[in-house]
């Protein structure tokens, strides 16, 4: 089936050129990464994690695009999903492709990488990361790919492919709680420890996810012969809604608890976010930013005729997932670090080749994407 | 039998086999001095019986090996003090043991490893971290 | 025909597998190893711990001095990076409300106001730090020295997350360099990538001398020795001061006690 990712129209070759641009310039950064340290990022002593591992953490979200199209098509029978259930998939196989690539250009020893595996530590949950992130990566592609085939050949899909398809939808959630336990079990790192932040994940994955599908849909549409369908589109949009009010709604009560309890190291980190500390403010206009977009995306989607409309929608869905980029991935592990253990403010912001590594991360995500859905595409046009 | 595209697929063949021979075919002829490592340290001089901790011939084909293991007694267990099969014990340290004797790291573990076409401080990367006795070049 | 590549895969398949699995019963077979013995000289505890006397480090002068900096640093080849980005640090200076946030009231900083504490990695009886690491190259010894293997570390810095005393250090570039003492031959250095941290002169005990900062301070401001031995003396120390220690309500345990 690969074989239809060779075959596309100029436009499809140039994208690829056009992100290969992005992957080379991105590796090249890397070299440079690689034979100077990670000196050459913005990262330091204090705010020893940074662009990298939130871009990995804001990416484990967008996996859920998967689970939230094959767990109402397969428990609840909703036939609608059954069109795009692999655009869901294939979306998650770029997405873990995106974290696991953060994780390793994040690493200060790469080349010693398999010592996880070598040395398994099972108290450490970033031995169970990998565990989960390597799972829904090979139960995607597996289940994707054979569903596919399967649609391809008119045939009913290998029965064997059931089991995992069942597995993937508890898996799902397992990469969402596994990668909010890296943070929430950590002393001393007031902002993370909170006993909601795997029903944050969740939630935020929930809304990012599906946004980013309902928007690759409508691309997917406007290029191919292959239509995902308005009912699908519809029940994704009012996923994406529930979903993102009950991520607004977990970021309240995170203020509710650090500013009505008043514990000074428990508001410390908000402050920084929100309104700035110690005079130290650099991600204070992301953060209002992020709150603008939450807005508006809650007000776009809430009411039926904007939802349902499709300039709106599109509007909505690209509010939903910056707002969501700026708060996950950007905010959330950055203020962790803030102020550092002496109580001290120690700002962080990326380096150039800090962000040429990371655009080289999403293109190398992008191409994978782009690939994975020209097959899927093309034998979706093939059988209509 | 008829091989199907073979006009594509006999000349590939051929440049693929060449393209993986091609660090023998390149360095034909060229065949570097068999490396003669370096003994004669003052401190190996002045040992009555000159032997390193096991036999030599062991010593050059296990002693990273050896190496790894003692790394692995000291940092992680604690057990500093080897005994050798003949009793003698030694302190398990590359740093103080070690190149006390093999003073000489450029004749001693350059020559071989060079040779050996292990690019000095990248496999085996020991001397980023430990720190080679001081020579007089 | 089918059937029988069938098997001939299925065969070499089990072959391949004994083959790869021949260095196993090597390692097996190889049960007379040769002996590895802990250093006779070792100072041997069950429970390292260290009392900080910061009366007796202020005696010197106000601002304290640098000895045990000093000592530790050069001993332990750590590098003067000259950046607070890239700091690299085992034992070093904090004011009281950076050492202790959290446990400050105007008046009591205005006593001690620009008084350095003495700050290293506590030896926590549960670290944070062990419990992150992927790969046990942050490990905690029987005697409580959490301890670093360099070899293995990955770099992957959720230790430094996880550590809510900061005493984490990580080499972002490479640390010979910036070296500006003479190089101690007895001890590695560090290579960019890995975490490091104090190891409570681990390599020291093994000889049985006391760590370097111990030994080099003229004021006796710093107190090593065993918790679980009631004659130590950290334990008469503990028995006759008032002590606190950074953070206890973390739930780390931190074996770095201080005396204010």
């Amino acid at each position: 089936m690969l074989e239809r990712a060779l075959t596309g129209s100029q436009r499809y070759y140039r994208w690829l050129m056009f992100l290969l641009v992005f992957v080379g310039m991105g590796f090249a950064a890397y070299l440079y990464q690689l034979s100077n340290g990670l000196t050459v990022t913005g990262m330091s002593r204090d705010v020893s994690w940074g662009f990298y591992i939130a871009q990995f953490t804001f990416f484990v979200g967008v996996a859920a695009s998967a689970v939230m199209v094959v767990l109402p098509y397969y428990l609840h029978n909703v036939k609608v999903f059954g069109r795009i259930t692999i655009l869901g998939e294939f979306l998650a196989v770029a997405s873990v492709t995106i974290c696991l690539l953060f994780i390793i250009v994040d690493l200060g020893k790469p080349m010693r990488l398999m010592n996880v595996l070598l040395y398994p530590t099972p108290n450490s949950i970033l031995f169970w990361d990998m565990i989960v992130l390597n799972g829904y990566l090979f139960l995607n592609i597996v289940i994707g790919w054979n569903v596919l085939e399967a649609e391809r050949k008119g045939v009913h899909y290998p029965s064997w492919v059931k089991p995992l398809i069942y597995t993937s939808i508890p898996w799902a959630v397992s990469i969402h709680t596994v990668t909010a336990f890296l943070y929430a079990g950590l002393p001393g790192r007031h902002y993370w420890l909170t006993a909601i932040m795997a029903a944050r994940f969740l939630a935020s994955a929930f809304a990012s996810g599906p946004s980013l599908l309902i928007l690759l849909a409508f691309i997917v549409k406007k290029y191919s012969k292959f239509d995902p369908g308005k009912e699908a589109i519809d029940k994704l949009s009012q996923i994406v809604t529930y979903a993102m009010l009950i991520s607004i709604f977990f970021v309240g009560l995170e203020f509710f608890t650090a500013f009505y309890s008043n514990i000074p190291s428990h508001k410390h980190a908000l402050q920084y976010l929100f309104v700035g500390l110690e005079g130290h403010g650099k991600l204070v206009p992301f953060m209002w930013a992020f709150v603008i977009l939450a807005i508006a995306a809650v007000a776009l989607l809430l009411n039926p005729k904007t939802r349902n409309d499709e300039k709106t929608l599109k509007i909505a869905c690209v509010c939903v997932f910056f707002s969501m980029w700026l708060e996950k991935g950007l905010g959330l592990v950055v203020a962790g670090f803030i102020p550092n253990p002496f109580d001290q403010v120690r700002e962080y912001a990326p380096s150039i080749p800090e962000l040429t590594i990371a655009f080289g991360v999403w293109a190398t995500g992008m191409l994978v994407l782009t690939i994975l859905y020209k097959v899927a595409v093309s034998v979706k046009e093939e059988v209509a | 039998m008829k091989m199907y595209n073979a006009k594509q697929i006999i000349p590939g063949l051929i440049i693929f086999l060449g393209l993986i021979t091609f660090p023998l075919w390149y360095n034909m002829g060229k065949a570097a001095p068999v490396p003669q490592p370096k003994l004669d340290t003052p401190a190996i001089q002045k040992l009555a019986q000159k032997q390193c901790v096991l036999p030599a011939a062991q010593m050059r084909t296990e002693h990273m090996q050896i190496l790894n293991d003692w790394r692995t007694q000291v940092v992680r267990f604690d057990k500093r003090v080897y005994v050798a099969p003949d009793g003698k014990e030694y302190n398990m340290s590359l740093q103080n043991e070690c190149m006390k004797c093999h003073s000489n790291k450029t004749q001693f573990c350059d020559a071989c490893h060079n040779y050996a076409g292990l690019k000095l401080n990248s496999t085996p990367y020991c001397w980023t971290c430990h720190i080679a006795p001081k020579e007089n070049k | 025909m089918e059937s029988n590549r069938r098997s001939f895969l299925k065969v070499s398949g089990i072959c391949a597998l004994g083959l790869g699995a021949l260095p196993v019963a090597d390692a097996l077979a190889k049960a007379a190893l040769p002996n590895f013995l802990a250093n006779p000289k070792e100072l041997a505890g069950k429970k390292w711990a260290m009392v900080v006397d910061m009366k007796k480090c202020w005696e010197k002068s106000e601002k304290g001095c640098h000895d045990c900096i000093n000592a530790c640093h050069v001993f332990h080849n750590v590098p003067d990076i000259g950046t607070v980005k890239e700091e690299v640090k085992w034992i070093w200076q904090e004011h009281y409300e950076n050492t202790f946030p959290g446990q400050t009231n105007e008046f009591n900083v205005e006593n001690i106001k620009d008084k350095p504490f003495m700050n290293l990695c506590n030896h926590c009886t549960n670290p944070p730090c062990v419990r992150v690491c992927p790969t046990k190259a942050t490990f905690k010894r029987a005697d409580g020295i959490v301890m670093m293997d360099y070899h293995r570390c990955i770099g992957c810095r959720f230790c430094m997350a996880g550590c809510p005393y900061g005493s984490r250090s990580f080499n972002f570039r490479d640390p010979r360099p910036y070296i500006k003492t003479e190089l101690n031959p007895t001890f590695p250095t560090r290579e960019r990538g890995v975490v490091e941290k104090c190891n409570f002169c681990a390599e020291r005990l093994a000889e049985g001398l006391m760590p370097s900062c111990v030994e080099s301070c003229k004021n006796g401001a710093l107190a090593f020795g065993d918790l679980e031995d009631p004659k130590s003396t950290v334990r008469k120390l503990l028995a006759s001061h008032y002590t606190i220690v950074r953070k206890p309500e973390l739930g780390t345990g931190p074996n770095v006690y201080y005396i204010i």
